[in-house]
């Protein structure tokens, strides 16, 4: 008679557990939207933890609340418990079904990071953080001058991040905007325009500080570092407007150093790069001169000569910061 | 005088009594060796992190020690040699005091201390004279901050074994069954002498290739 | 002196070891003493009074974020009360309690004895925190520290210069602090036992202490060396984290996480080894596990020093770093819920007292669990990616630092308060300090996941609009644990003038430190006890049920 239902309802425990970690997993809404080919991935991922996370929780607490009410000393009552010391088998199985789980969880993360892009061979890092090492979430060989060498090759590189990009961009940052330049077209701006489904690199560095490259749509951050270069690749698909967030305290203003990923249709974005090719080619001295006025670009004058950019950029960068 | 006494419980009273003064000294002469041995593995590590850093900027660098900035070598093997030979001095004047021979002891402690002054001197004199300083370089970056601290623990090490001596004075205050403070001072001085050759390899030796 | 007799109301007459006076007055809680006890309470007072300062840096910063606007405090100010709050609480608050307060006032005790290995040091090692937290508010003047608790180069070398050297002296000091302490516990813990306390009856406490201790003996050096570099490139003109001029600036990152990863665990094993004491003693259970625990403190140790780079996913590490160190941090899972598990065990067929002592002691156990969940999806790089430097870490180490440490201190003051004073906390304060805490731990951190996974960055005075309410609703729940300090603070200075008397052991536990009396003689006991069974026995003699600890009985 007491063995039945003991079974029944750790079943039934079970059943519901299971059953309302998935449609935690499935339903919280925590993250936003996804905007890049390696996005879809993370969230998957971030899901499959969810769930696992949401079980472990319910059993846990659940544990918890069922002993402190059961387990409660009762009024009078001044007697201690039963003395058990352990259970040999018990503690077996606790080690082990963590373990096992994160030991699972340890291999997904490895392929998802190499379907990401991040275990593409890259060329031989002498020491921790060689100057020029460091691929995030996509890990890439495009560049001609790199040897590639397959010392990380855990399984074969993602296809799509072991052809060359689609497009380069120079990215800087510095205190407190970000800069973009097309090596290719030779145009700098201060938001970051992108074709669609085209196999995007960043060239990450840093002008002063340690910056962090973060578009929270993309799942994908990245520091620049001084000294050290950086990539980030990525493969956009949705069209529309992002936000790229510095994430590496970076000084006062590091809050509001912020700005736009526009995702353009390919036909758009060549509209975008045609125009501003020739806004470009003006007269820079004179636009610089114009900005020097404005005081809320007085702070990036400076900067803006170094690294030879226009007027319509200086003003983009950051209203709002200073 | 530090802390206090441990009455084995298990013995009888009148066991307690006699044994306690002399248990009192047995254990608390362990424990500052204890003691020190456990805080230099620790020290040990503070010269892990300036050694890995050292290597991983050298790592990085295209030449290293840069063009023009030239490791000496003849005076540091010199001072190599004493710093080490000292080591072995260090240990006969505390073979000296386990025979309960203070005056071995005062003799062979002043001659490592003797020993010491000179590397230190041989020290200053080679920052006096390498022809760049602290802040020219990387590789002088590196270079004058680990053999400064380096330095530094000899002459406190140095200070340790003036202590001794100074406290050797006092006839009676070492002795065949006391000298805990002379152990201490020896094992100090190894430590002192064994980060060195370690500093020695990778300053100068790693740089000659 | 072989009598049955209850010694600890016998006057003591022999002054074989007892120079010293009968009883501690006011003052000597204010001067270089050397007793573990008193150097324990002055630990864990100041450290206290540096929570509050901390705390209240945290009040300044959440209404600071009631708006996306910067209006309130000025940015580099904000940065400022920032790095302040994270240090302070870190090296200040949590650790001189947790291994300071707790590992001295207890060790002794727990080990049975007289004082720790060299009182003369551990007296030092105190005195190195007050100083070193004037530093810190010193700093304040010169702008204030504002590059994080982290002060990552470069930008810890162009930001008010004079502050971050005041920073680097004051960690420098406490780092010097937490090495002197630890080679006290371990030679204590190995050397100063009393040989009738066999190791499997050594309470959980000392092995957590003693991993504890190993650990801070291993990492801290480290953080030092990566300090004076610091020092150096600020100062005296050197480049080490200078790329210019061929430093490199990942290389303080390896050399800064080598010690504060560690450092997460030096602040939580203590808070693990309070957990094994305070929750069989309520529960009226033997601990569930013994050895699984003790060893599992000592995994985590060694598993703890191999996974700092968890904190640097995006720092420009290889994807071997990334991988590797992805995977060792997922094993630190394993021997935590060996942990977790073991106490959720001791609960059942327990008969729970509800103290405030383990209120705090089971908030804890649910409140851990989500900050560890939390700090195992982190541990994943392709999701770190995401989250890393967000809200979303914000909110998984207040859990385990708030919800963890905090609650753990807690727990441990209700436990150890009628030992350390005579008498009893008021159980209703007790419990309005509970659920307010409780609350508002939840209301503060919770909501800061969903901030991080949204997009809010961390270390930002000002904000995106889109994250107002959520904002608000921290806010909020920082006022809620601002106003939990106030029952305590009152639970803890009535009771200590006017509770109840406790009486030797109020809780009839069974640890050595509850056979002396309350609070315990300078020298802790008379004669020293002889163990006659172990720590966490309950329910193993039935007729003994309720009895004292009645192990200082020689037994011929
Ligand atoms: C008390 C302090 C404390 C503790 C105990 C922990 C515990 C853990 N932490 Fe956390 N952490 C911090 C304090 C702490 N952390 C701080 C202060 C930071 C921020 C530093 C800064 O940047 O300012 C940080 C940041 C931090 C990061 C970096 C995030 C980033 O910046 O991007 C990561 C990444 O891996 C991490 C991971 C972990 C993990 C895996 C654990 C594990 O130890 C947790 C293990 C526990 C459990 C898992 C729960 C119980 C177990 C079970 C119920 C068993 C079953 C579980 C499974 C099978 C999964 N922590
Ligand atoms: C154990 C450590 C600990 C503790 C207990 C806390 C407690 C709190 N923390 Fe903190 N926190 C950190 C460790 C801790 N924190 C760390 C390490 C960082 C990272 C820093 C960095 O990025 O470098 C951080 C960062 C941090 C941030 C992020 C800042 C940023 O990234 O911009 C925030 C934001 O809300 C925050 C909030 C709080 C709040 C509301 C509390 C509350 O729990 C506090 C409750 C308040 C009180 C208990 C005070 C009440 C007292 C009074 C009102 C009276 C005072 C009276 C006198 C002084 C006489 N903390
Ligand atoms: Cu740039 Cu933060
Ligand atoms: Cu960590």
């Amino acid at each position: 008679m007491k063995q039945v239902p003991a079974s029944l309802l750790t079943l039934l425990a079970g059943v519901m557990i299971t059953l309302i970690s998935f449609w935690v997993s499935q339903h919280h809404g925590l993250l936003p939207e996804q905007a890049s080919a390696q996005a879809p991935l993370v969230d998957r991922f971030f899901n499959v933890m969810v769930t696992i996370a949401t079980a472990l929780f319910l059993i846990v607490q659940g544990a918890i609340v069922w002993f402190i009410i059961q387990f409660r000393q009762r009024a009078g009552d001044e007697t201690d418990g039963v003395p058990i010391e352990g259970n040999f088998s018990l503690e077996i199985l606790w080690t082990a079904i963590p373990a096992m789980i994160v030991i699972g969880l340890g291999i997904y993360s490895v392929d998802v990071y190499e379907q990401m892009g991040g275990l593409a061979p890259t060329h031989k890092h002498g020491l921790i953080a060689h100057q020029t090492a460091a691929l995030v979430a996509a890990g890439d060989t495009a560049e001609p001058t790199i040897e590639p060498s397959p010392q990380y090759g855990i399984g074969a590189p993602a296809a799509e991040s072991a052809r060359a990009a689609d497009l380069v961009v120079n990215v800087t940052g510095l205190q407190y905007a970000w800069l973009f330049n097309y090596p290719d077209s030779n145009v700098t701006t201060g938001e970051l325009h992108v074709p669609l489904g085209k196999a995007v690199q960043l060239n990450l560095s840093a002008q002063d500080v340690i910056h962090s490259f973060w578009v929270p749509q993309f799942r994908l951050k990245q520091d620049a570092l001084p000294g050290q270069a950086t990539v980030l690749r990525f493969v956009a698909t949705k069209i529309g407007t992002f936000p790229v967030v510095c994430a590496e305290l970076c000084g006062g203003y590091h809050g509001s150093m912020r700005t736009q990923l526009i995702v353009h249709s390919p036909e758009d974005y060549d509209a975008w790069l045609a125009e501003n090719q020739i806004a470009q080619s003006s007269d820079l001295q004179q636009k610089i001169a114009v900005t020097a006025e404005q005081s809320d670009a007085e702070m990036l004058a400076a900067y803006a000569r170094a690294i030879d950019i226009n007027a319509e950029t200086l003003t983009q960068l950051h209203p709002n910061s200073l | 005088m530090q802390g206090s006494t441990i009455d084995p419980p298990e013995t009888t009273l009148d066991e307690v009594v006699p044994s306690s003064t002399e248990l009192h000294e047995e254990i608390h002469t362990d424990l500052r060796v204890w003691g020190l041995l456990t805080f230099l593995i620790s020290e040990s590590l503070m010269f892990g992190g300036f050694f890995a850093s050292y290597l991983v900027l050298r790592g990085e660098s295209a030449a290293w020690p840069p063009e023009g900035t030239e490791v000496e070598l003849l005076l540091p093997t010199l001072n190599t040699i004493v710093l080490v030979s000292s080591s072995f001095v260090i240990h006969l004047g505390d073979t000296a005091i386990k025979k309960d021979d203070v005056h071995g002891l005062r003799r062979w402690y002043i001659v490592t201390a003797l020993m010491g002054a000179v590397f230190l001197a041989g020290q200053v004199y080679e920052y006096l004279t390498l022809g760049y300083g602290l802040t020219t370089n990387i590789f002088s970056n590196c270079f004058y901050l680990m053999t400064g601290f380096h330095g530094l623990h000899v002459f406190i090490g140095l200070l340790l074994i003036l202590g001794v001596l100074w406290r050797s004075r006092r006839s009676g205050h070492y002795s065949i069954s006391k000298h805990v403070g002379v152990e201490m001072a020896e094992i100090y001085w190894h430590f002192v002498d064994i980060i060195w050759i370690v500093l020695f390899t990778l300053l100068y030796i790693l740089t000659i290739f | 002196m072989t009598q049955v007799e209850d010694f600890r109301d016998v006057t003591v007459t022999d002054g074989s070891h007892n120079s010293p006076p009968k009883a501690w007055k006011w003052y000597d809680y204010f001067t270089f003493n050397i007793d573990h006890k008193v150097i324990g309470i002055q630990y864990l007072v100041t450290a206290f009074v540096f929570y509050l300062i901390g705390g209240l840096m945290a009040v300044a910063i959440r209404v600071e974020l009631t708006t996306p606007d910067s209006d309130l405090l000025d940015p580099n100010l904000y940065n400022a009360f920032m790095t302040n709050h994270g240090t302070i609480m870190i090296f200040l608050w949590i650790v001189p309690s947790a291994i300071g307060g707790f590992g001295n006032y207890l060790i002794p005790l727990m080990v049975g004895a007289r004082d720790m290995a060299f009182p003369r040091l551990n007296a030092i090692a105190f005195w190195l925190n007050p100083p070193a937290g004037a530093l810190l508010l010193l700093s304040f003047l010169f702008g204030g520290s504002q590059s994080g608790w982290t002060a990552y180069p470069p930008l810890s070398l162009v930001t008010a210069n004079t502050a971050q050297t005041l920073w680097i002296l004051a960690i420098v000091l406490v780092g010097t602090s937490s090495i002197l302490g630890s080679v006290n516990f371990v030679i204590t813990i190995l050397k100063l036992k009393v040989p009738s306390l066999r190791w499997e009856q050594l309470p959980l406490f000392c092995w957590a202490i003693l991993a504890t201790s190993v650990l801070a003996l291993l990492s801290t050096p480290v953080l030092a060396a990566g300090l004076v570099l610091l020092l150096f490139d600020i100062n005296f003109g050197t480049s080490f984290f200078k790329p210019e001029a061929g430093g490199n600036v990942v290389l303080y990152q390896h050399l800064f996480w080598f010690y504060s990863h560690p450092a997460v665990y030096l602040m939580i094993l203590p808070i693990f080894g309070i957990m094994s004491e305070v929750i069989p003693v309520h529960a009226r259970k033997p601990i569930f596990g013994y050895k699984a625990i003790a060893y599992s403190s000592l995994t985590i140790c060694v598993v703890g020093l191999f996974v700092w780079v968890h904190h640097m996913f995006t720092s420009g590490t290889p994807p071997w770093m990334r991988m590797f160190f992805t995977i060792s941090t997922l094993i630190v899972a394993v021997p935590t819920g060996v942990k977790i598990f073991g106490w959720v065990a001791t609960l059942w067929g327990g008969k729970i007292r509800f103290t405030s002592a383990m209120l705090f002691a089971i908030g804890l156990l649910s409140m851990f669990v989500v900050g560890g969940l939390d700090g195992i999806t982190l541990g994943t790089a392709p999701f770190d990616l995401h989250v890393h430097d967000t809200y979303y870490v914000v909110g998984h180490f207040h859990y385990v630092l708030f919800g963890g440490s905090v609650f753990g201190i807690y727990s441990g003051i209700y436990h150890w308060f009628p030992k350390i004073t005579g008498r009893m906390t008021n159980e209703t304060l007790g419990r309005i300090h509970f659920a307010l805490t409780f609350v508002g731990t939840h209301l503060t951190f919770l909501p800061m996941h969903h901030l991080g996974l949204q997009g809010m960055p961390r270390r930002v005075a000002m904000y995106d609009p889109q994250f107002t309410t959520i904002n608000q609703l921290c806010t909020v729940g920082a006022f809620v644990l601002a106003a939990s300090v106030i029952p305590f603070t009152i639970n803890m200075i009535w009771s200590w003038l006017n509770g109840a008397k406790a009486g030797d052991n109020p809780w009839n536990a069974l640890t050595l430190e509850w056979t002396t009396s309350s609070p315990p003689l300078i020298e802790n006991w008379e004669v020293l006890p002889v163990v006659t069974h172990g720590p966490y026995d309950y329910g193993m003699n039935p007729q003994n049920a309720g009895v004292n600890n009645d192990q200082t009985i020689p037994v011929t």
